[in-house]
C-alpha cells in the first residue's frame, strides 16, 4: 500500500513538476477566484445618477467587476426616496448577489436593507449610511470630517490666531446623514472653543442658488465674516460666487468627491479649501469589498465592515493637474 | 371696512411688504441699508423674471408648469454645447430655439388640440426634463465652461453698483409691460384671457395668440435660466423637479393676477416678488432655519389670500369663470 502511494506521488510530482517547468506554474487561487465571481449580479441604487459622486462610483465599480464576468445594473430613482424604496423592493425579489445602496437619509431604507439581507442578498452602503448596518459601509467619516474642517477654521479665524471668530455654516439637507454627522463634528469642536461665533447656520438643500442667496445675505449682515463651512462643493459654487461678488476675503472650506470641478474651483478662487473623500478610491474600496464578500461565501449580514475613506485636504497650493479626477477618464 | 373694501389684492400685498419692511428696519440692524436692499432685490430677480413669464401666460388664462423644466434643460444644453467647444453665440441660439420649440408645442397642444393648459404643460415639463437628461447630456449639474466665464457677468456683475440681474429683471418687466399695453398682440392676449369665445367672435386670432404666449414664456424662461447659471457658475437641472414652479405661480397669484385670466399686469408681479424678497431676506438675517422659513412664508401667503377673499368676495362673474 505504502509502495503504491509513494509511486503515485512520484508519478504525479513528475507529471506536475514536468509541466510546471515547461509552462510556468498555475496560480492555485486563480480558478476559484474567477469562478466565485463569474456571473454574479451587482445592483446599484444611488439617490440619483447624473452627478459626479454617483457617476464616479458607478464607473469605478463597473470597470472593476465587469471584466470578471459580473453584471452591473443601475436603478436610478432620480432623487425620489419612494422610487428608491421600490427599486430595492423589486431587487429583493430579483435576488442579485449584491446591492450597493446610497441612502438619502438614515431611516428610509433601513427595513428594506434588513429584508434584503434576510433574503440572502449582500448589501454594501456607500457614503451616506442607514441606521441599519449591513455587510459593508464605505464612505467618509463625516463626524471626523466636520471636526477637522472646524479645526481648520479655528486655525484661520480664531481670535487666538488673529481672526475675529465669526463663521457661518451652510448645510445640505438637514436629515441627510452627511449633513447631520458633519454638524455633530463641527459642534464637538466649536463647543470646546467658545471664542468661535457661528453667526449663521442655514440649510441650502444641496442647491447652489439657495446657498448663494444665503451667503450673500450673511455677508451683508456680517461684512467682517471670517470663514464659511459648506457641506458640498457643488452646492458651494453658489457660496463662492456670493463671496466673490461681495469682494470680501472669506475663507470657504467645503467638501466633495474630488472631481475636477473642485480643482477648477480652487484654481479660480471659488473655494479656499476642499476636503476630498476621493470617489475613485471609494469605488475601488467597494469593488474590493464586493469581491471579498463573494469569494468568502459568507452569509449576508454575518460580518459587518466599516471602511472610512481617507480624506485629502486640497488647497490651491498643494494640488497638481493629477489631484482631481474626471468622469471622462473613468468611463 | 368701507375704506379697506376698495383695496385690491395688489395694494394689500404691497401694504404687507411695506409693513414687513418697516418692522425689519426697526428690529434688524443692517436691514435698511442700500447694500442689503440691493441684495434683497438681486436674490429675487430670477424669481421675478420667471414671474413675468408666468404672468403673461396666466393673463392669457393659461398656466405654464413646464417653465422651469424648459429653462433648466435649454440652458444646461447650451452650457454643454459651449463646453464641447461650440461658439457661445451658436450654442445660445440653439438654446433659444429649443425653448421656442417647447413653447410652440405647448401652445399647439393647448390652442389647437385643446388640451387643458395645466395637463399639457405638466406633461411637457416631465417630457422636456426626460428628453434633456436622456438625449442631450447625462449630468445633473452642468458647470460653466472656463472659456465662457465672461458670461458670468450677467449673473455676478454690477453696473454703477447695482447688480446686473436687477437690470435684467427691470428690462424684462419693461418689455412685458410695453407688450401688454402698446402692442396689438398684447391687447389680444388680455382679450383671449378674459373671454376666449367673445375674443374669437370679434375677430381676434385666438389660437395663434395662445401659441405666442407660451413661446414668450419659454423665451423669458431662457433669460432667467442664463441669469441663474451665471449667478452660480453652473446649472442645476434638478430644479426642474423641484417646487420652484409653484413659487413662481405664488408670486403671480399673490401679486393679484387671478388664475381665471384677463386680469392684472406686470406691476402685480413686481409687488408679489417684493413681498417674497423682503420675507426671505429678513428671515435669513434672523438666521431662521430653512424649514421654519417655509412655514412662515406659507402662513403669510395664506394670510394675504384670506384677506383678499374677505375684502374682495367672489361675485357672480368671477364664480362663473371658475379657477384652475
Amino acid at each position: 500500500m505504502k509502495l503504491i502511494k509513494a509511486g503515485l506521488l512520484a508519478v504525479s510530482l513528475l507529471a506536475c513538476g514536468g509541466t510546471a517547468f515547461a509552462q510556468g506554474i498555475d496560480d492555485p487561487t486563480r480558478a476559484p477566484y474567477y469562478s466565485s465571481l463569474k456571473g454574479k449580479k451587482v445592483a446599484y441604487v444611488p439617490v440619483a445618477m447624473g452627478f459626479d459622486l454617483t457617476e464616479g462610483w458607478a464607473a469605478g465599480i463597473r470597470s472593476a467587476i465587469e471584466p470578471l464576468g459580473m453584471t452591473f445594473e443601475v436603478r436610478d430613482p432620480n432623487w425620489s426616496t419612494d422610487a428608491g424604496a421600490q427599486a430595492i423592493t423589486s431587487l429583493i425579489s430579483e435576488k442579485p448577489d449584491v446591492i450597493v445602496v446610497h441612502n438619502p437619509d438614515v431611516q428610509s431604507y433601513a427595513r428594506l436593507l434588513k429584508r434584503a439581507e434576510d433574503a440572502g442578498i449582500h448589501v454594501v452602503q456607500i457614503n451616506m449610511r442607514s441606521s441599519y448596518s449591513t455587510d459593508a459601509f464605505i464612505g467618509a467619516d463625516y463626524v471626523d470630517m466636520g471636526e477637522q474642517m472646524a479645526g481648520k477654521l479655528i486655525g484661520k479665524c480664531s481670535p487666538k490666531n488673529g481672526g475675529n471668530g465669526k463663521v457661518a455654516i451652510i448645510q445640505g439637507v438637514l436629515t441627510a446623514a452627511a449633513s447631520a454627522y458633519q454638524m455633530q463634528g463641527i459642534n464637538n469642536v466649536f463647543g470646546k472653543n467658545p471664542d468661535m461665533k457661528v453667526v449663521s447656520n442655514q440649510a441650502a438643500d444641496w442647491d447652489a442658488t439657495k446657498a448663494r442667496n444665503i451667503a450673500a445675505t450673511v455677508l451683508q449682515q456680517h461684512p467682517d465674516l471670517c470663514g464659511i463651512v459648506g457641506f458640498w462643493d457643488v452646492m458651494d459654487l453658489g457660496t463662492g460666487a456670493a463671496i466673490r461678488e461681495s469682494g470680501k476675503n472669506v475663507y470657504l472650506i467645503t467638501s466633495g468627491g474630488g472631481n475636477k470641478a473642485a480643482c477648477d474651483g480652487l484654481n479660480n478662487g471659488t473655494y479656499s479649501e476642499v476636503v476630498s473623500y476621493d470617489v475613485p478610491g471609494q469605488a475601488r474600496d467597494m469593488a474590493t469589498m464586493i469581491k471579498q464578500i463573494l469569494q468568502n461565501k459568507q452569509k449576508a449580514g454575518a460580518v459587518k465592515t466599516t471602511l472610512f475613506s481617507p480624506l485629502t485636504f486640497m488647497t490651491k497650493d498643494n494640488i497638481n493637474p493629477g489631484s482631481c479626477w474626471t468622469l471622462a477618464a473613468k468611463k | 371696512m368701507s375704506i379697506f373694501g376698495r383695496l385690491t389684492q395688489e395694494q394689500i400685498v404691497l401694504g404687507l411688504a411695506v409693513l414687513l419692511c418697516i418692522g425689519f428696519s426697526i428690529a434688524l440692524p443692517g436691514f435698511l441699508t442700500a447694500n442689503n436692499l440691493l441684495n434683497l432685490l438681486r436674490s429675487v430677480s430670477i424669481l421675478g423674471i420667471l414671474g413675468v413669464a408666468m404672468a403673461l401666460v396666466v393673463i392669457g388664462r393659461g398656466i405654464d408648469l413646464s417653465l422651469i423644466a424648459a429653462m433648466a434643460i435649454s440652458v444646461a444644453w447650451t452650457l454643454q454645447l459651449i463646453g464641447t467647444g461650440m461658439p457661445v453665440a451658436q450654442a445660445a441660439v440653439i438654446g433659444v430655439v429649443f425653448c421656442l420649440a417647447v413653447g410652440m408645442i405647448n401652445g399647439f397642444l393647448i390652442a389647437y388640440v385643446e388640451i387643458p393648459a395645466i395637463f399639457a404643460t405638466l406633461a411637457m415639463g416631465t417630457a422636456v426634463y426626460g428628453f434633456g437628461r436622456y438625449f442631450l447630456f447625462n449630468l445633473d449639474v452642468l458647470y460653466f465652461p472656463d472659456h465662457a466665464r465672461y458670461l458670468l457677468w450677467l449673473g455676478q456683475g454690477a453696473v454703477l453698483g447695482v447688480p446686473v440681474p436687477i437690470y435684467l429683471f427691470a428690462g424684462v418687466c419693461l418689455l412685458a409691460f410695453l407688450f401688454l399695453r402698446q402692442t396689438r398682440a398684447g391687447r389680444y392676449l388680455r382679450a383671449v384671457g378674459d373671454n376666449l369665445a367673445a375674443a374669437r367672435i370679434s375677430g381676434v386670432p385666438a389660437r395663434p395668440i395662445i401659441v405666442l404666449q407660451y413661446m414668450m414664456s419659454s423665451l423669458i424662461g431662457f433669460v432667467a435660466g442664463i441669469v441663474t447659471a451665471a449667478s452660480v457658475a453652473s446649472m442645476n437641472t434638478r430644479i426642474a423637479n423641484s417646487t420652484f414652479v409653484y413659487d413662481v405661480i405664488l408670486v403671480v397669484v399673490l401679486g393679484g393676477i387671478g388664475l381665471s385670466g384677463g386680469r392684472g399686469g406686470i406691476r402685480n408681479v413686481i409687488v408679489g416678488t417684493l413681498l417674497i424678497g423682503v420675507l426671505l431676506n429678513g428671515m435669513t438675517i434672523m438666521d431662521i432655519q430653512y424649514t421654519l422659513q417655509n412655514v412662515i412664508k406659507s402662513v403669510i401667503l395664506l394670510t394675504a389670500i384670506v384677506i383678499d377673499t374677505i375684502l374682495n368676495p367672489r361675485d357672480e362673474q368671477t364664480a362663473q369663470q371658475g379657477d384652475i
